[in-house]
Parts: structure tokens; sequence; C-alpha cells
């Protein structure tokens, strides 16, 4: 099966549970166990090629420019890790089944497993150290929804708060070591960062790079300072704790360890931070574990311990070491996955979790009691349980490391940690499962179905069969994984078997198990010293700092962002203006080439016009109204310019957008306050003053110092004024770019326009639904009204208008590839010949006689300049490419037509239904009770009469 | 008559409509920033289409019979949807200041400074 597949086979899997949940817990338990099997299968299919020695390389280059590529790759230790991964959770998936009660939404919880299963698959296969990032981060996520399964839970909640917080910034600062170590290597691809030992070590920017990603790493295995989350996480579901503190997520750490094991390790800076933080958190977690009363609590610790001892060992930096950690890593996932899960069978049938209210379970489960006795036994590392094993190697190497110029200090200390491992094993088991029953249990305790305990149960087996026949069972797994993170075939001697003579580490074993012993026997005078011991609570710590790094980010978040628009748009204006400067700074101006142009007086009188019009709108911008007429004059003069200074279609355009324009804002004027107060003190209008001053004088020597220069590079424009006709069929260059060369452009902006008209509309629909439509009803005009709404003669006038009106845009819309017009100027020709009718006649009357919906017509404007491009398809050209002829039908004159018309209609359609839906929406506002009549006209002398008559009748 | 140029005409008007913009944008209801938004627009549509160069008399109509010379039509085309996107840009941030004003009665575009609230999750 492709990489691939095994890789996105969970993610697929994900959406099942939570669907076929309607058909029962079984077969939302069966889809997620049938896709991890699959996956199971597939990677089993790899098997023979990886024990032969091959990697397998799949990958396909997503953004080869950013390094960034999706290849997977599997080599011993990926497949190692994916086969805990998917293995143990096909057990934990099982027993879930059965530890759940039917409260717990079961589909939701199969569905978050699996996210988390896919995103643990992910890392542990991905040869990109970016893609390993994602997968990285997605586990934190999909961690934070398991461990927070319980929502109803406070310790649930915090718990996976502080696991995210936690392994989420860890991760955080990994994105920036491998970053850089990308960097370093030339490559963000593993196989080829692995290839360059020498290169990164002597980089300089090693040791960064190497903290930054240990930092993921600790934080992610839980390594001190860091272990305090792993314990809070135990408010997690069982199953969850038995997979992702045993075979998953606390192993992501080590597993990035091993896997940049042969780049990084080797180094004092790597042995000196990584050996000693494994060695640091293996004591502290072994001590902490003898005095936890929960079982979570005690295994959560005692987790914490050996994956210390995992990282201690990684952390020596031989090759001997790495093979043990490798070793020691199954055999930690064997025997914590089963004693989680029967921690987790005592919880459910005992209802307690309190080692104080338990004891006696021997007689009353005994199924359960020898699972987790075994478990127990190779966690306290005893012979011939597979614990046994790798602890004495453990051990072994230990005796051989120097740290600093001390030869006791590491095999002292390990030897102390191993006596408090074995003491807190043989406490898990004596003061569970040992002594006498007792007769208040808050539950009768009894053996659960084969369902449940089938799963620690069969882990129980692997833990016998690998401490006795260790060599043949999980050598070959140890021997590809471990060549995989030492890079190479060169593998020490080493044996995995039970007896290895009269060793130190034997003698140091034999110590552990004995003074493990006697700590238990002490058990009740130690608790009470280390009650009586102050320590630091991490929660505590933990809680404050998160409180004031929530105090900060609130202080800095309302402090940029207080919600005065007014200082936005300043910071904005100072910005642009200081980046404009320093453009201006940097950079170097050409001299003059082109001369200016003289002119004649006419545009300087329209000039004079423009200039006194905008300064008057500034002037009386209080003065709404009176503002409006004067920029109206601004835009007719714009409309003039741009005719005068040849380009028509923009004349054009700009004058009915103008006439639209006024509308809408007379429109919204009507409901808004007339006139806007000072508010601003005086410093204030005077510092914008400057601003707008510094922004106009910038502006405008922008443009006057670039229209007096020459194109820098020669302009493509040549190229459209040359191929208009011969390509686009048409004369008017301008349409021809909008409809042809630059025709995607315009279909996305005709796409822009529709949903900004849908955006108003919408607008529209939410305000009239709210309260404020009682105020709208209610509300009486603040200004004088006419006394005549429906004027006659405008009434009559607009519709002699009309035909004629939408016969000029017709005019316009056809001559537009060869004139001046177009679909654009069409579309707002024909919606102000519309909305005349609006306005003359009024709302009501007009919106009876609009049998079309606006939505519709936008629509059908998108769909028609869609089909126009699509339909260049069909001549296997590209989408938009536009064909045209020329035909002769008489007795009328041989007239053109182009495909690029269908798309103008296209664009006709879109502006007249956005523009008319954005005003008409505007107008409902204005709706009032009795406004609707049947006549348009107030004062009609014909009905007038006509009523007259039947009076007198 | 040096001075009075055609590109000292249009980059005047520039300069001014764009400086009464800003001052415009920088006041405290939505109605005078709606004007400035406006004046801006017509600032920056000239100046886009400024940057093709300035031509009197020469409209990029093509002509079979004559060879003339033609302005920039590129510029021409932008700043054609440009004119018209801006228009819809104008009606959402009209829609949008009417629907305030009618919710709350206040047309400032600042919000009002609450006291903090302070926010404790559990």
């Amino acid at each position: 099966m492709s990489l691939f597949l095994i890789a996105a086979l969970p993610f697929l899997g994900a959406v099942f549970p939570a669907l076929l949940i309607r058909a029962g817990r079984n077969a939302s338990a069966s889809a997620a166990g049938l896709t991890t099997f699959l996956a199971f299968v597939g990677l089993m299919l790899h098997a023979p090629a990886i024990f032969r020695g091959e990697v397998i390389q799949v990958g396909i280059d997503w953004l080869p420019a950013l390094g960034l590529n999706a290849n997977f790759f599997l080599d011993g230790l990926g497949f190692l890790f994916a086969a805990m991964i998917l293995g143990i959770g096909l057990l934990v998936i099982l027993y879930a089944r059965f530890y759940l009660s039917r409260e717990d939404p079961m589909g939701q919880f199969y569905s978050y497993l699996l996210l988390f299963q896919g995103a643990m698959v992910g890392i542990v296969m991905s040869d990109n150290i970016l893609l390993l990032l994602i997968f990285w981060e997605l586990t934190s996520l999909s961690s934070f929804l398991l461990i927070g399964f319980w929502k109803h839970l406070p310790e649930g909640r915090q718990g996976a708060r502080m696991a995210l917080a936690v392994t989420g910034s860890g991760g955080l600062a990994m994105i920036g070591g491998m970053m850089i170590l990308g960097n370093v290597a030339g490559s963000y691809d593993l196989s080829v960062i692995l290839q360059n030992k020498d290169l990164i070590q002597a980089s300089p920017l090693y040791l960064p790079a190497l903290i930054l990603i240990l930092i993921g790493c600790f934080t992610k295995s839980a390594q001190f300072p860091f272990h305090f989350w792993l314990p809070h996480a135990m408010a997690a579901p069982t199953p969850v704790s038995a997979y992702l503190h045993s075979a998953t997520m606390v192993k992501a750490g080590l597993f990035l360890m091993a896997r940049l094991w042969p780049v990084l390790a080797g180094t004092p800076e790597w042995f000196y931070i990584v050996a000693t933080t494994g060695l640091v958190t293996m004591l502290l977690g072994a001590v902490i574990a003898l005095f936890k009363d929960d079982l979570k609590a005690l295994l959560a610790y005692s987790t914490v311990s050996h994956l210390g001892l995992i990282t201690m060992l990684l952390g020596f930096g031989t090759k001997i070491a790495a093979v043990t950690a490798v070793f020691h890593i199954i055999n930690h996932a064997t025997f914590k996955a089963a004693l989680f899960m029967s921690a987790g069978i005592v919880d459910h049938e005992a209802h307690t979790r309190n080692i104080n209210r338990l004891g006696g379970l021997r007689h009353l489960m005994p199924v359960t009691a020898t699972i987790a006795i075994v478990a127990a036994l190779s966690m306290a590392g005893i012979p011939p349980f597979n614990g046994f094993l790798s602890k004495e190697m453990m051990l072994e190497e230990t005796v051989h490391t120097l740290w600093g110029s001390s030869h006791y200090l590491v095999p002292g200390l390990a030897l102390l940690a191993a006596l408090f491992s074995a003491a807190y094993s043989f406490r898990f088991i004596g003061h569970v499962f040992l002594g006498q029953p007792r007769d208040d249990y808050p539950a009768t305790p009894h053996d659960p179905g084969l369902g449940m305990w089938a799963g620690p149960g069969f882990l129980m087996v692997l833990v016998v069969l690998i401490g006795l026949f260790s060599a043949k069972l999980a050598g070959p797994l140890v021997a590809v994984a471990a060549g995989a993170v030492i890079g190479g075939d060169d593998l020490p001697y080493y044996s995995l078997k039970l007896w290895h003579g009269l060793t130190p580490a034997l003698y140091m074993s034999g110590v552990a198990v004995i003074g493990g012993l006697i700590l238990v026997r002490l058990h009740r005078p130690l608790m009470a010293l280390w009650m009586a011991t102050p320590r630091p609570e991490a929660k505590q710590i933990f809680d404050v700092s998160m409180r004031g790094l929530t105090k900060l980010a609130q202080l800095i978040t309302d402090g940029l962002h207080n919600g005065a628009i007014t200082r936005y748009a300043f910071v904005m204006m100072l910005f642009i203006i200081g980046i404009c400067y320093y453009a201006y700074s940097s950079g170097s101006l050409g001299t003059a080439s082109r001369p200016v142009q003289g002119v004649g007086p006419i545009p300087v009188i329209a000039w004079f016009c423009l200039i006194i019009a905008t300064l008057a709108v500034v002037a009386k911008h209080r003065q709404r109204q009176l503002s409006l007429v004067l920029i109206g004059v601004v835009g007719l003069v714009v409309s003039m310019g741009f005719n005068y200074l040849s380009a028509p279609d923009l004349a054009l355009t700009q004058l009915s957008v103008e006439v639209v324009s006024m509308v809408l804002l007379l429109l919204a004027l009507n409901f808004m306050p007339k006139d806007s107060p000072i508010e601003a003190p005086l410093w204030v209008r005077l510092r914008d003053g400057g601003i707008a001053v510094i922004g106009g004088l910038g502006a405008a020597a922008l443009i006057y110092a670039l229209m007096l220069r020459d194109f820098v590079a020669p302009s493509i424009s040549d190229y459209h004024l040359a191929n208009a006709y011969k390509g686009g069929g048409g004369t008017n260059v301008v349409n021809v770019i909008l409809v042809d060369f630059r025709g995607y452009d315009t279909f996305g902006e005709i796409i822009v326009l529709g949903i900004a008209a849908l955006v108003i509309y919408a607008l529209t629909e939410a305000v009239l639904g709210s309260r404020v439509r009682a105020y709208l009803l209610n509300r009486k005009p603040d200004m004088p009204q006419a006394g005549d709404a429906h004027p006659m003669m405008m009434v009559v006038a607009t519709r002699v208008m009309m035909p004629l009106a939408l016969m000029v845009a017709a005019y316009i819309f056809f001559r537009g590839h060869n004139l001046p017009g177009g679909g654009f100027i069409a579309g707002l020709i024909a919606a102000i010949a519309l909305l005349m009718q609006y306005m003359a006649s009024g709302f009501s009357w007009a919106a009876e006689r609009q049998r079309v919906g606006y939505h519709g017509i936008i629509g059908s404007g998108v769909l028609i300049a869609a089909s126009a491009g699509l339909a260049s398809w069909f001549a296997a050209r590209p989408f938009l490419t536009s064909a045209y002829g020329y035909l002769h039908w008489p007795p009328l004159e041989e007239f053109e037509w182009a495909t690029a018309s269908l798309f103008d209609l296209g664009v006709f359609l879109a502006v007249v239904g956005a523009v008319l839906l954005t005003l008409e929406s505007l107008a409902r506002f204005a709706w009032q009770p009795g406004m609707s009549t049947e006549h348009a006209m107030d004062i009609n002398p014909a009905r007038d009469a006509a009523e007259n008559s039947e009076d007198e009748v | 008559m040096e001075i009075l140029s055609v590109e000292f005409l249009v980059a005047s008007a520039v300069g001014l409509l764009t400086a009464a913009g800003i001052y415009l944008i920088l006041r405290r209801r939505t109605f005078p920033v709606i004007l400035g938004l406006s004046l801006l627009t017509y600032g920056v549509n000239i100046f886009l289409f400024a940057t093709g160069r300035l031509r009197v008399d020469a409209p990029p109509i093509l002509d079979k019979y004559a060879k003339v010379a033609y302005t920039d039509p590129l510029p021409q085309a932008l700043v054609l949807t440009a004119i018209v996107i801006s228009f819809g840009m104008t009606a959402v941030v009209v829609m949008i200041a009417l629907a305030a004003y009618l919710s709350s009665k206040d047309d400032r575009i600042d919000m009002p400074h609450h006291p903090e609230d302070e926010g404790e999750d559990a």
C-alpha cells in the first residue's frame, strides 16, 4: 500500500465513526477499527522490504520553490513507530468500545482518535520536515480534543488547555529550530539533512537550532521542566491516556530525537543537555510516582520517568545506548499500555482509582490482576519480563558514562531512579492487588468481559514473550530501527538476552529491587515525610504565568485595538506616507524626458471648478446635502477631464456611475443626520490637515514627476493596440482589453460587484428583520416633504424616456466593441433608465412591475459571461479566447459578430442587476404602510375626472 | 503659460483630491468619511489613468484609414473597472454606515470607550 494511503487512511476514516454512530456503537467502533486495521495491514505489507534494510520513499513536489514537498519515507525507525501507533491504536479502539459509557459521544471519540492517529503516523513517515511540523502541530491540536474529551469536567478542560499550551508553544520553538536546520542543510528533506552531519555540527547555528528543536521534543515528551502537563492530561478517559502516554503523543518527542540523532547527537552540547535532562526527569518522575495515590497519576509520573530514561539514553550519544533506547521504547509501550488499561479496568469496576481505597483485588479480579502484576513487574525490571532486559542494558550504559569528571554521578542517580521505579511498581502491585479483600470498595469489583481485557492481555503476552525470546521476537525489529537511528548498517555488538553474567548492571538491578522492597515497606512514614516537605506546585506556577501572559496580551490588544477607527486611519495614513518617503529617499529620480503640453482656456476653467468644488466639499462637509451637490460637481469635471484626455469610455462610465452614486447617497442621507457636529478639537483638525496636505503634495509630486518621464520598460500597451483588431476583432481597444485580453479580470470584477450587491441585500434583510424596522415604520420625516410625491410631469416624462433610454443603452452596448461604449456603460445606463421609474412613480409601483428578481439577473450575467468563456474550451482554446467573424444578412449591411459580445452581455446583465439590487435594497428602508397605491401619479386629471363623474351619478 | 500645462492641471487635481480625501477620511462621522473615500477614489483613479501619460485627441479607437497616434489604452481599461468597482465599494460602505446608524442611532465611527470587561474563564 502506498505510504500516502497509509498516512491518509486515518484521516479519511475519521469521518465514518462520527457518521456511523447513528447505526450504533458497534458500527462506530468497527469503522474506526477497520480503518486502523487496513492501515496496519498496509504497513505490514512493507515489512519484508524494511527487514531487508530498504527505505521506501514516495513524494510529490508541492511547492518546490519553498522546499515544501509532500514526501514520505519509511525506514526501520518509522516502521517501528508506525507499527506501535497503529497496533496499539487497534487495541485501544477495542478497549474504548467497552470502556466508554452510553452517555459518552463515542462517534466523536473515535473520530478524534483517528485524527490523532493520522497525525502521529504522518510524523513518523514524513520525509519533509515542514510536512513533519504540520503533523506535529496536528497532534497537539487533536490531543487537545482527546484530553478534553470529557468536556463537563473542569480538570479535563484545564488539562487539555495546559497540554495544548505546553506542547503547542514547544511546537513553535521547534518550527524555528527546523527552519534553521533546513537552511543550514540546504534542504527541508530529512533524507538530505541526515546526510549532512558535519555541515550542521560545524555551523554556528547548530546550538540555537539544537536548543529550539529540543524544546519542542522536551515539551512533547514531558521532560523536566515541562513534565507537569502529562499528569494533568490524566483527566482524559483512560483509553486516551493509554494511547497518548504509552505509544504515541509523548513518544513523538523521543521519535524526533532519534530521527535527528545522526546529525545532532555526538557533541558535548547534545550530551549535557539531553542526557542531563533525561537523568533528572527519570529520577524526579520516579520519586514523585511513589507518592501518588491515584493509580493514573502514579502511572503518569512513571511514564515521565521512563521517558526521561529513554531521553537520557539518546543523550549519551553512543550507538549502543541508541540501540538500548529503541529497545526500551518497544518495551515501555507494551507494559505501559497494558498498565494504563488495567488501571482503567480497576477504575471502571471498583469506581475508584485511589490506591488507599483498594487492595486485595487479586481475589476479586484475577485476570486483571495477572495482567497488571506481570506488566508492573516488567516496569520494575524483574526478570524474565522485557522491562528487565532494557533496564539492564541502560544500567550497563550508565556505568560507562562520564559526566563532567565524575564516574559515579550518572550510574548513581540512575540506580536511585531504578530503585524508586521498582518501589512504585511494587506499591502498584502490593497496595492494589495483594493483601486481603476489603469490604468498603465503592463498587464490587469483578473481572470485565473479554473485550475489555483482551487488549491488555495481548500486551501482557508480548511482555512475557519479548522477555523470554527477545533475540528472536524483538531482535530484527530492534536491529532495523536502531540501524535507522544510528544511520548505517554498522550496528555495535549487543545481545538481547536475560543472562549476561555477573555484570555491574546485575548487581545494580539487585540493589534496586531490594531497595524498592524496603521503600514500599517504609511507605507510610515516607509519605508523611513527603507531605511535610514543601515543594513547588507546577500547576500553580503555570496558572500564574498564564494569567500574566493573558493580562499582557489583553493589555497589548486593547492598547492597539481600542475601537477608534479614526486612530487606525490616522496611523495607516502616516504609515503610507512614511513608506512613500522611504521609497523616495532610497531611490533616484531620473531627468524629465517628456515635454509638458500646453492647454487652452476651457480646461483651465473646468480645473478651477474642480478645485473650488473640492475645497468647498471640505469646507462645507458638515452640511451634508450641500457637500453632496458639490461632490457631484467634482465628478462631472472628472468625467469631462477623461473625455478631454482621450478617454471617452472612462468619461461615459464616470458620468453614469456619478448619477447612480448620487441617488444612492441621497437615499442613504434621507435616514441619517443632515449635518455633522464639530467634535475634534482644533489641534486634531490641524494635525489631520497637515497629514492631508503632505499626502496630497506627495501624490501630486509623484504623478507630476511620472508624467514628465517616459516608461522605464516597454509598455505592453503597444501589443494591445497592435492586436486589438487582428486578435479581438474590435477597434475600441479599451473594450477589447476588457472583454478579451484581460477578460478574466473583468469576469472577476463582475463577480465582486455581484457579491457587493448581495452583501447589501443581506444587510438590508438583517436590519429590516430587527427592531430597526419598527423605528423606520414610525419614523416621521425630519425635513419638509414635497407636497406631490409623484409629480405628473415627471412620471409622464420618465415613461416616455424609458424606451428611449433603453434604446440608448442597447446602442451603446452594440457599438462598444468598435466605438466608445460596452457592457459596463450600457449596464449603467439601463440601470438609470429603470431607476427613473422608481424615482418618479414610487417604489411600490415599480416593484410591482418588476417581474424578474435582480439576484437572478446578476446570476445570469455571471453565468453568461462564464459560458462565453467556457465555449472556447470546445475549440481547444484557453478560457475566454474570443472568436469573431462577419455576417451578411440581406437586406442588412454586413455586420460583425464576436463571442466577446456574449461576454459583454454577461457584464451588462451583472451591472444592471447589481446596481438595481443595491438601490432597491436601500429604497426598501423608506417603505411605510399606506404607501402602496395603484396609481403612480398623485394627481391625474383623467382619473379625477372619472371619479367626479361617478360622484355625480 | 508654461506653468499651466495639462500635466500640472492633472497633478494638482490629483493632489488636491487626495488631500481632501485624506482629511475627510480622518473625520469622526460616517458621512464625511464616505465623502472622503469618494474624493480619494477620484484622486486614485486619475492617478492610475495618468500613469499612461496624457494625450489630447488621441482616443484608443483604431482608425482603419489613417495612421494616427493613440493614447495608452491599458490604464483606461483598468480605471474603467476601478470606477465600477468603487461604486460597489461605496455602496457597501454606505449600507454599513446606514445600518450602523439605524441600529445605534449614532453615526460616530469610533467605538465608545467602555470600562474593560473583565472576563475570567473557568
